[in-house]
């Protein structure tokens, strides 16, 4: 009796110490959350805050006079001509009627900085889509130079260096007055593919490359990765042989990416003769890449089926190929499913194995097709984020929150995928 | 069982079909490989040549120098890179491997010059060093500074231990790690420069001289920071006690914030650089297959939009983004040999 209560004792005693314990135990859980937590906030903060800017693009609204005396174009259907005229004087001569105290040459000069260096290009190609236009007045919408932008975006961030001269400075605060320099949204961004001129470059062209480099990797790895979960699953005999293709199935998924990229160099392009920075060699070296994930979770969404399933299939007189095919492979689906959009995911942000393969190169046309030359939108932000203009700063963060939108929309479909088709015994 | 041998016989025929119909493919692009200190001006030149003629925007890979003239020197055919750019010359060995692969006649064009510097915040004391000093605050081992003819390890912990003139800050520099082209040339010109100019080091055997000429201090005062010299750009505004090594069109972009040193008593200016005055220059080149000229469409248009006044001029498009460029008479022969797809005989590189 007397041991008893001293026990009692004993256990009332501790009580407190160990609720202290877990209420410990506790915090640092909830520590671990907030550290996890304030670390991503940190870097979505920096990232947004450097990129939003990137989403703005600074344009100029003119009104042109396509005078042909200006232009030195006569007649714009003689090609000859037409490549001599020049489509810069008439943007020259619309600026200065915006501002005042523009006269002589180097100031026509500094004006002329004021606008995107392809602004020339654009009024080219409308006077060639259009040669009726000469000759009349037309409202016209340019990008500004990069340099505008900066200074109109961030001119008293001190960490941005604003390239304009005082002249051009006050120039460039007459024609925010006066309406002509506004600020919208950044459209260009991706309806282009890279430049060199921040204005003009877009992730369209990285957008599609990803796209289509991803198709070739999930028509090539999902199958394949299926295939093999189920037959070292369903169908292959326990021998060493299985043992030795499984050890080296889970090395493979540790093995760092530049290796495939090294493989897929001399296998790929050396050996088969397949052309340097195209989606197709990408998609087949991240293949390889995304393979070892895909049978690793096939193989676990077919595990965590309950052999019941199979035993009842088989007890009624299934085939084996009849039990897998109807009632192991669609109840594994949901599974292998989210691990292939996981791995893909993975696949999205890879850089290293594209190096060697060539695709980290400045392309400016958006791909049109499986072996067109492209590149992808980490390549792109790796691209920019090493250009000395600052603002690809922006472009770059910019770019990376597109590619982040994409890798949690591919989340997000492989968790509806999952609660859609799961179910529960 | 079936369904896998469809599925692995389906991608065989298909990387099969894949690797039989390319190489037949007849290529309209320009295809340039090469340095990434020479990506910066050749894709510039490159946008506007496919903005400005019918042809199609050239792709440009940053491969690095040596990765380039690899690729350049595999052979000839539409496989192979028909341009590479270079941030130093070609060596004979390099030349010999092309003339071994077929690639025999090859053209030289010299496209300007690539200063490098050693920069800091506007905060921070701005340096007026010399090479040798250079030398003394970044090598791995030294002369014993109490005299002797034996190297010993770094002792120099502040700026003023080496030479009283400059500031009583600790030595902490910022550069590119040594896969860069940027380091390779800090190397020869800097460091090299500047211990050759200690007799003690000068009197060593060739390959020991090389080994202390070339090693960097490991100790903490030599930071590598990466490839990318907007890192390092960014680490020096937060950071105004550091100096950064990194390209002259860096600097150039970020002048509001950062001041670069005077070496040799030479302030790294677009003359001083043009004219070799300022020590720590380095010339950057392009390379063209004659092979391909005509083979894939628009080489000769490129090389010549390269080789135009408005382009690499002194007023040209690419001085605005930070290429130094020849003197005008250099320039001038350059653009002639170019248009006349002069090939190299070999005998320039020795």
């Amino acid at each position: 009796m007397n041991n008893a209560m001293s026990q009692k004792e004993i256990v009332r005693k501790s009580l407190k110490r160990r609720y202290r314990k877990e209420q410990r135990f506790k915090f640092y859980g909830i520590l671990a959350i907030v550290i996890a937590l304030s670390a991503l906030v940190i870097l979505f903060a920096d990232i947004i805050g450097k990129g939003y800017t990137g989403f703005i693009k600074t344009t100029v609204t003119l009104e042109v006079q396509l005078d042909p005396e200006v232009m030195y174009l006569e007649d714009p259907t003689d090609a000859e001509a037409f490549s001599m005229a020049d489509f810069k004087a008439p943007l020259v001569v619309a600026l200065e009627n915006q501002v005042s105290d523009a006269t002589g040459k180097t100031a026509q000069r500094a004006l002329g900085q004021l606008l995107n260096t392809y602004a020339a290009n654009q009024l080219r190609d409308a006077v060639k889509a259009d040669p009726g236009i000469m000759g009349t007045t037309q409202t016209m919408t340019f990008l500004a130079h990069d340099d505008v932008s900066v200074y109109v975006k961030h001119g008293d961030d001190p960490t941005y260096t604003v390239k304009l001269s005082e002249q051009q400075q006050a120039w460039v605060d007459q024609l925010v007055e006066a309406g002509v320099i506004e600020n919208s949204f950044n459209d260009v961004f991706f309806s282009n593919g890279d430049s060199r001129e921040p204005a003009n470059a877009g992730v369209l062209g990285a957008i599609v490359g990803s796209l289509l480099t991803m198709l070739v990797t999930l028509l090539l790895s999902f199958p394949i990765g299926v295939a093999a979960a189920i037959y070292l699953e369903e169908f292959a005999p326990q021998n060493k042989l299985t043992d030795f293709i499984e050890v080296n199935i889970n090395n493979l998924a540790a093995v760092p990416s530049i290796i495939f990229g090294l493989l897929g160099l001399a296998v790929f392009i050396n050996l088969f003769g397949m052309p340097r920075s195209v989606p197709v060699v990408g998609g087949l070296v991240l293949t390889l890449m995304t393979l070892p994930t895909i049978i690793i979770s096939s193989r676990a969404a077919i595990k965590s089926v309950p052999p019941s399933i199979r035993e009842a299939a088989e007890g009624i007189g299934a085939s084996k190929m009849q039990v897998v095919l109807h009632h192991v492979l669609p109840l594994a689906l949901p599974g292998m499913l989210t691990g292939s959009i996981i791995g893909m995911a993975q696949a999205l942000g890879e850089t290293a194995p594209l190096l060697l393969i060539g695709m980290v190169a400045f392309i400016v046309d958006v791909p049109d097709g499986l072996f067109d030359s492209a590149t992808v939108l980490p390549v792109q932000i790796f691209l920019w984020a090493g250009s000395p203009e600052l603002a690809f700063i922006e472009r770059a963060s910019a770019a990376i929150m597109v590619l982040l939108a994409f890798l949690i929309s591919m989340n997000a479909i492989a968790i509806w995928l999952r609660r859609r088709l799961e179910r529960r015994w | 069982m079936t369904k896998l041998k469809a599925v692995v016989a389906s991608v065989a025929v298909a990387g099969a079909l894949a690797a039989v119909s390319t190489p037949t493919m007849a290529r309209e692009t320009i295809n340039i490989v090469g340095s990434s200190t020479v990506y910066p001006f050749a894709t510039v030149v490159a946008e506007r040549f496919g903005r400005n003629t019918d042809f199609s925007t050239p792709k440009l890979e940053s491969t690095g120098s040596g990765g380039g003239l690899k690729l350049f020197c595999d052979g000839v055919g539409t496989d192979t890179p028909d341009i590479t750019n270079a941030s130093r010359r070609m060596k004979p060995s390099e030349f010999e491997r092309c003339n071994s692969n077929g690639v025999k006649d090859i053209v030289e064009v010299k496209i300007g010059s690539d200063g490098i510097v050693l920069a800091s915040s506007q905060k921070a004391e701005n340096l007026d060093i010399s090479l040798k000093q250079i030398y003394l605050a970044l090598a791995k081992e030294v002369p014993d500074p109490k005299g002797g003819d034996k190297l010993v390890a770094n002792p120099y912990k502040n700026w003023s231990e080496i030479d009283s003139s400059l500031p009583n800050k600790p030595i902490r520099v910022m550069g590119p790690p040594p896969t860069s082209g940027t380091r390779d040339a800090f190397n020869e010109l800097a460091m090299e420069g500047g211990c050759k100019e200690i007799d003690m080091i000068k009197a060593m055997e060739k390959d020991a001289m090389e080994q202390a000429c070339q090693s960097i201090r490991e100790d903490g005062a030599f930071v590598e920071a990466g490839e990318n010299d907007n890192l390092i750009v960014q680490k020096l505004n937060s950071d105004p006690g550091a100096y950064g090594i990194f390209g002259y069109s860096f600097l150039e972009e970020n002048a509001g914030t950062l001041q670069a040193a005077t070496i040799n008593g030479k302030e790294p200016t677009m003359e001083n650089i043009s004219s070799d005055a300022y020590p720590v220059a380095r010339s950057l080149w392009f390379y063209v297959k004659k092979a391909h000229v005509g083979v894939v469409p628009g080489i000769a248009e490129y090389v010549g939009e390269f080789t135009s006044e408005g382009t690499w001029g002194d007023n040209g498009y690419l001085a605005d983004v930070g290429l130094i460029p020849l003197e005008r008479s250099a320039r001038m022969e350059a653009a002639k040999n170019a248009k006349a797809m002069k090939t190299m005989t070999g005998d320039e590189l020795k």
